[in-house]
């Protein structure tokens, strides 16, 4: 067994060995990718239910590939994001979809800790799609995988993630797995944008970016979410871009081998410049790509799937 | 004369108990003498009167009935929370025979037609005193001032915006001259939301950890600086509600110091429990101000015990099932607390040595009834027979199937607590009895 409990929700969760298992199975998957037909009928007759109570398109999507390209039956529903005064509560959802029978349920929800409280009420297993500003593990996962194909081990690697931490998932979810990986995580942003209170999970924070990148071998650039910034924690997107945007001055300090990952959606020339989003330091659609495999990976090993099937083992 | 728990009579005798009064336990035991609702007598050993009927309080603890300033029994608006009458007995069964309600029900108890609705309430229910505070600003909305001198009249005991803090410093500084006048404290809500933002809990570790929004301290000490400021100024008498940080202890301790007319509480939950405990996204621990950090506890802890804070309060704030199963950042802040006061203050006060069981129930009883110039909470000769019985030292579990409140959002669900009411009596006449 490479996944210990039923459910993914967070890396902080995972172990280092099931986060490598993952990856490797991952990496299978990735050889379909360039087959002429690149489904296997590994889920045929399971229901993958795809429940988005928040806008997504990316990981929507690609759990929608993954879900297809293992041949499962799919069935997706999405909320707009209803007040608590109006809505159907959490767990009325949950029993809905207990009564359904459903095999296995993606959750997306605004809510920190939505999908640990779906895991702890429904039989079915759990992949957490994005919790909130808590945990993306998914996204997680695919990077470290985006890292590792560069990398190989990542122990001693000095990952740099910059943006808006406070509310990215993405951070938190690369810092858990990160850590368990042995790599030296440093985070960079503006003060307000940087939750002092993360120094205890075993990182670096740094808010000057030029020591930030310093000797980093990737940087992660977190998407601005420019629509959560009301309060104003930062004066302007010209002043973000000037002193936390990625652009070619930044990247022309790094090392050689050094690359630049991002989430995505990219507002570019706000974190990233375009030059270096199209340039040769990004390993963006790396990511993406590997977002597929990675969810293939999960959605196989939670459903019982056989890791000796996929020849992992053998070489 | 038989002592029966069916038929209470208007004279009787408490018997071996240990009276608590005054800040001091006794160490022997001791008598009550109860006649026609009042406390006929008191004393050590047994009584000399004879022939009258006598409960036998071997092991039990005698002190004034519990007073509490700062409950929300939701009526009118929402019934389906908790009423007066439903409050009422969840106070009873806590102890407490008085009880301060706050006015931020559905509409706001914001004139005089209010209070004279919720005394009555009180009334009809006959467990316990009930004191309304009324709404300092109509419909709570932080424009204007209520009918202070009407609501004063008819009964109302304070004003307060409780639930939202009075974002103006200006309608803050009016409020605090005007009541003072009338002989009534403000009582603050000392949050600047403009600091907190959408927070749900405390802003450190934990929510960093989690991803939820924070609460930063500063938004509690900069409102409580502020308004000890406008206080300080006016003269007047303000009063704290809800002290949870470090910070708001110690610039109480200073305005005390300084000799100024500011009183304070901390409630239970936040002498007892941190921010820690939010991390498994449970909403029983989603309150306003947030649970905090250790040392936030520990100095909320001190500060009642050196009488920085002067009293424990409630918070007592019910919610519906239904909503406390929303998630964590959806779910509205407050927990029950009336019928797990006493056990949580012996457990996290007394038998950690913070205090001693005088200054417990002191701080409960006595101390909120003289701050707040309400009848009730003393155990002497000539006054009300408002008193509790109960025994400091049984352990229970708190199950929310044994809650008198309509509401089960209790922090303490499955926690084993030292210290149970027995009996509570409301001049003279028995208003809770535990298993009874």
């Amino acid at each position: 067994m490479i996944l210990k409990n039923k459910d993914v929700l967070g890396l902080e969760e995972l172990s280092a060995e099931e986060i490598l298992g993952v990856l490797e199975i991952a990496s299978r998957f990735r050889a379909v990718f360039d087959r002429p037909v690149r489904s296997v009928p590994i889920m045929r007759g399971r229901t993958v239910v795809n429940f988005f109570h928040e806008p997504s398109t990316r990981t929507r999507i690609s759990f929608e590939l993954a879900e297809k390209r293992l041949s499962a039956d799919i069935v997706n529903f999405s909320t707009a994001t209803s007040s608590f005064s109006k809505g159907e509560t959490l767990r009325d959802t949950a029993e809905n979809l207990a009564a359904m029978k459903i095999d296995m349920l993606i959750i997306r929800h605004s809510s920190p800790g939505a999908a640990h409280y779906l895991a702890k009420v429904l039989e079915c297993s759990v992949i957490n799609a994005g919790d909130g500003a808590h945990e993306h593990p998914t996204q997680g996962l695919l990077d470290i995988m985006t890292m590792q194909q560069r990398f190989g081990d990542l122990r001693g690697k000095k990952v740099t993630i910059i943006g808006d931490i406070a509310h990215s998932r993405v951070a938190r979810s690369n810092i858990w797995g990160l850590n368990k990986l042995g790599a030296e995580v440093t985070l960079c942003g503006p003060p307000t944008m940087v939750p002092g209170g993360l120094a205890r999970l075993g990182v670096n924070i740094e808010f000057d970016l030029k020591k930030a990148v310093a000797g980093a071998d990737v940087l992660n650039v977190l998407r601005i979410q420019l629509e959560r910034h009301s309060s104003k924690s930062f004066p302007s997107n010209r002043e973000y871009h000037r002193m936390y945007g990625i652009t070619e001055d930044v990247v022309r300090t790094l090392k050689p081998e050094a690359i630049v990952m991002h989430p995505g959606p990219m507002n570019r020339d706000v974190e990233i410049s375009s030059e270096v989003a199209d340039g040769p330091r990004q390993v963006i659609l790396d990511q993406v790509a590997n977002g597929v495999a990675v969810r293939m990976a999960l959605i196989y090993l939670l459903s019982g799937g056989d890791p000796g099937a996929l020849g992992v083992g053998q070489d | 004369m038989e002592w029966s728990w069916q038929r209470i009579p208007s004279e009787f005798l408490v018997t071996g108990v240990k009276l608590c009064r005054q800040g001091k336990l006794g160490k022997r035991k001791g008598f009550l003498h109860v006649r026609k609702g009042r406390i006929e007598g008191l004393g050590i050993g047994t009584p000399t009167v004879e022939g009258i009927p006598a409960l036998d309080g071997d092991g039990l603890v005698c002190g004034p009935g519990f007073v509490d300033l700062h409950a929300h029994f939701r009526e009118p608006g929402h019934e389906e929370k908790e009423t007066v009458a439903t409050g009422s007995r969840a106070a009873a069964a806590g102890g407490y025979t008085s009880v301060v309600t706050m006015p931020n029900t559905d509409p706001a108890i914001d004139n005089t037609g209010m209070i004279r609705y919720l005394i009555d309430r009180g009334k009809e229910a006959g467990l316990c005193r009930i004191h309304p505070t009324g709404a300092v600003s109509p419909g709570r909305d932080g424009q204007g001032m209520t009918e202070f001198g009407d609501m004063v009249n008819a009964g109302a005991v304070g004003f307060t915006d409780d639930g939202s803090p009075i974002a103006s410093g200006g309608l803050m500084s009016n409020a605090l001259k005007y009541a003072d006048v009338l002989g009534v404290p403000i009582i603050t809500h000392a949050e600047d939301r403009s600091i907190v933002g959408k927070g749900c809990m405390h802003s450190g570790y934990w929510s960093a950890r989690l991803g939820m929004a924070g609460m930063a301290r500063a938004g509690e000490d900069a409102a409580v600086f502020r308004d000890i400021e406008l206080a300080k100024a006016a003269g007047a008498h303000l009063h704290v509600a809800h002290v949870s940080t470090k910070g708001a202890v110690e610039i109480i301790r200073r305005a005390k110091n300084e000799g100024l007319r500011v009183t304070a509480e901390a409630t239970p939950h936040h002498f007892s429990l941190d921010h820690s405990r939010c991390r498994d996204y449970s909403p029983l621990f989603k309150v306003n101000p947030p649970l905090r950090e250790p040392d936030d506890v520990n100095a909320v802890a001190d500060g009642l015990a050196d009488g920085t804070l002067d009293c424990i309060a409630t918070d007592h704030a019910p919610h519906t099932v239904t909503e406390k199963e929303h998630q964590f950042d959806q779910a509205p802040f407050g927990v029950v607390g009336l019928e797990t006061a006493l056990g949580v203050g012996i457990t996290y006060l007394v038998n950690t040595g913070v205090m001693d069981m005088g200054q417990l129930v002191q701080c409960m009883s006595e101390t909120p009834a003289r701050i707040f110039n309400l009848p009730g909470g003393r155990l002497e000769e000539g006054a009300e027979a408002d008193f509790v019985l109960f025994d400091p030292a049984c352990q229970w579990v708190v199950d929310a199937d044994g809650f008198q409140s309509r509401s089960r959002n209790s922090a303490y669900l499955g926690e084993t607590l030292t210290g149970r009411v027995s009996a509570t009596f409301r001049g003279g006449r028995l208003t809770w009895r535990d298993g009874g």
